[in-house]
């Protein structure tokens, strides 16, 4: 059987605007390892989103996909989900398939359903189940998210449950075709620490035991650090750093992933001043020339305004694209602080 | 040294219907003193926001006392009471995208409170005034003519803050103020707010509900749950020495960036469904460090 469950290759998707055409993923590959997880990590408009929107066919009327290919392996088979039409993915696919929960379960669910009815839906659209089974199993589901008194809360509406609540009921609804992935786009941003704790807990359970590849979308490091086993460092519609967790938490290679790391809050320092990253993102209407990390990083070189550096390899599963990993580049080490940092651990 | 703000017992009920009340404060009490920065955590509906309104009086307070630079302010306000307060404390709110004017230039959003207080002679000093405090929080002073969209998100609110140093606040409340921001620009906007108040000593009240960001730029801290303070102390006494359980599982659930840590760590649960916090009081650990105890 095929290693990977889903791999992206050379993705490259434009959106028209009246302001002009904002070429929001510029060539990305992935790959997701079947029964592991994979997360995105980036700023907003870095276009983690937009990724796992193509994907799923959830794109806006508005893009262009200019190359790429999604392949979904299926059995035996390799399915190119970008040459389906949007009926057959939304058929074949998606909810049996590939399954998302969304950022903010307050606008994912349907506030005039009752939560019982939304949860069967897809298992009436996808499979030939009776009103009964497809009752009984959502009871089941609402049991596996860890909801209690699940046949009184199958009656209940959104606006009845809490917003973790309401969050384990989308996960339940994701859950609910028994798909191979689960694609989660941001689904603790909107909750309190401790909730998104029981939450990573939940997906993670339901991930052994259902055998599921998930791929976390997120900006929080701190939970790509607890859920993830390899990473994708996005910026500006590109993939820039690519490793296991390990490699990029202990032997980050990349400018903006030692930014990130540093920008994140210690709780083990008594240092009461931040690393913040210069600047802002770019805008990707007007397209960057070279490397568009060039004008926040310290250590950016002439050839950075110039080409963009292509993916270098450091290990069999460790890549980054920085002119800095070339042999000719002057050797330039850690920052102190972040170091410091990973020694400690 | 006095205390810049008193909050004595401070109880805010909102009265639903005529059989059901939501008290979302009950009696909680704390002090900031002058240039120091207060944290307030909790999960949402722990009272939090509703403590910070009421203190710049959004709300009547229903409950308690409120001492801001010596006067009560949680009565009926007199005129020049309500002038000292709208002068002395300033907000900065959470979402850059929806607290500013869109149809105000950058110059009158952050000259209203100049245009009401007449702390001008002329034009020419409303815009000087107004150049500087944009240089100060790393604007340019030609931002000045533009409209909030054409900004970024880490830049409105530097627009944000600047509305509400422009008026020499003595407290400045930052309600959830960096948490709509991306992580880098957290980053710049927490060590900017330092900058400012190692500049012009103005007292902070910080309300979050992301522990690691509220450690980093706190002083002291104080824990809310459902309406209550259960444990207050100086910033590194609630980190290193967490007595409450609640703070106990609110600090077991924060994230830490370290794969090898954080795949083998418990989340502490706190089942608070038995707890009575009305009846408690509040247990002194040490000099700073006090918990809420049966």
């Amino acid at each position: 059987m095929e290693k990977n469950i889903l791999s992206i290759e050379n993705l490259d998707v434009t959106f028209r605007t009246n302001s002009g055409n904002i070429h929001a993923i510029r060539g990305i590959d992935l790959n997701l390892p079947r029964g592991k997880t994979v997360a995105i990590v980036g700023e907003s408009g870095s276009g983690k989103s937009v990724t796992m929107k193509a994907v799923t066919g959830l794109l806006d009327d508005n893009s262009v996909i200019n190359s790429g290919k999604i392949f979904y392996f299926q059995g035996g088979k390799k399915i190119d989900l970008l040459t389906l039409t949007k009926k057959e993915l939304r058929k074949k696919i998606n909810g049996q398939q590939i399954s998302m929960v969304f950022q903010d379960p307050m606008t994912s669910l349907d506030p005039t359903m009752t939560i019982g009815a939304q949860i069967t839906e897809g298992m009436f659209l996808h499979k030939k189940i009776s009103k009964a089974d497809a009752e009984k199993k959502a009871v089941e589901l609402l049991k596996l998210v860890g909801i209690n008194d699940a046949e009184k809360r199958m009656k209940n509406f959104p606006h009845q449950l809490s917003g973790g609540m309401r969050q384990r009921v989308v996960i339940a609804i994701a859950l609910s075709c028994e798909p191979k992935v689960l694609i989660c786009d941001e689904p603790t941003t909107a909750l309190d620490v401790t909730i998104q704790a029981k939450i990573l807990d939940l997906i993670k359970n339901i991930q052994e035991k259902m055998g599921l590849s998930v791929i976390y979308i997120t900006h929080d490091l701190g939970v790509v650090a607890k859920v993830a086993d390899f990473v994708n460092v996005m910026y500006a519609g590109k993939i820039i750093e690519v490793g296991t967790a390990e490699e990029i938490f202990y032997d980050p290679r990349h400018p903006y992933t030692w930014g990130l790391l540093s920008a994140m809050p210690d709780l083990e320092t008594d240092d009461d001043r931040l690393y913040s990253i210069p600047g802002s993102p770019p805008n990707l209407l007007h397209e960057p020339v070279g490397d568009a990390f060039a004008t926040r990083n310290k250590f950016a070189m002439k050839i950075d305004k110039k080409i963009s550096p292509p993916m270098f390899r450091i290990s069999e599963t460790h890549f980054a694209a920085t002119w800095l990993l070339h042999p000719d580049a002057p050797k330039v080490e850690l920052p102190a602080e972040l170091k410091k940092r990973i020694e400690r651990r | 040294m006095n205390p810049l703000l008193k909050v004595k017992n401070l109880r805010q009920y909102f009265k639903i219907s005529r059989n059901f009340t939501v008290k979302a404060v009950n009696g909680v009490s704390f002090e900031i003193f002058p240039g120091e920065t207060y944290g307030l955590v909790g999960e949402s509906g722990s009272g939090k926001t509703t403590i910070g309104r009421s203190i710049i009086r959004l709300y009547d307070p229903t409950g308690g006392e409120i001492i801001f630079n010596d006067k009560n302010i949680s009565g009926n306000l007199d005129k020049k009471t309500n002038r000292m307060l709208r002068k002395n404390m300033q907000m900065i709110f959470q979402d850059p995208m929806s607290s500013l004017n869109p149809r105000k230039k950058i110059a009158d959003i952050i000259g209203e409170g100049l245009d009401i207080y007449h702390s001008y002679k002329n034009l020419r000093e409303r815009n000087e005034i107004i150049a500087n405090i944009l240089q100060k929080v790393g604007l340019s002073p030609a931002h000045a003519e533009r409209y909030p969209h054409q900004f970024s998100g880490g830049q409105r609110q530097r627009v944000g803050i600047a509305r509400a140093l422009v008026m020499n606040p003595k407290l400045i409340i930052a309600d959830e103020c960096i948490s709509a921001l991306d992580v880098s620009i957290q980053a710049q906007v927490v060590n900017l707010m330092k900058d400012i108040q190692a500049e012009t000593t103005c007292a902070y009240l910080f309300i979050a509900h992301d522990l690691s960001m509220v450690k980093y730029i706190s002083d002291r801290i104080g824990v809310l749950h459902r309406g209550y303070l259960v444990e207050t102390g100086l910033s590194k006494e609630i980190f290193s020495n967490p007595v409450h359980p609640y703070t106990k599982s609110l600090l077991s659930a924060v994230p830490i960036p370290n794969p090898a840590v954080e795949k083998q760590r418990k989340f502490l649960n706190y089942d608070s469904s038995n707890v009575d916090y009305e009846h408690c009081t509040m247990k002194k650990i040490s000099e700073t460090h006090f918990v809420l105890e049966n």
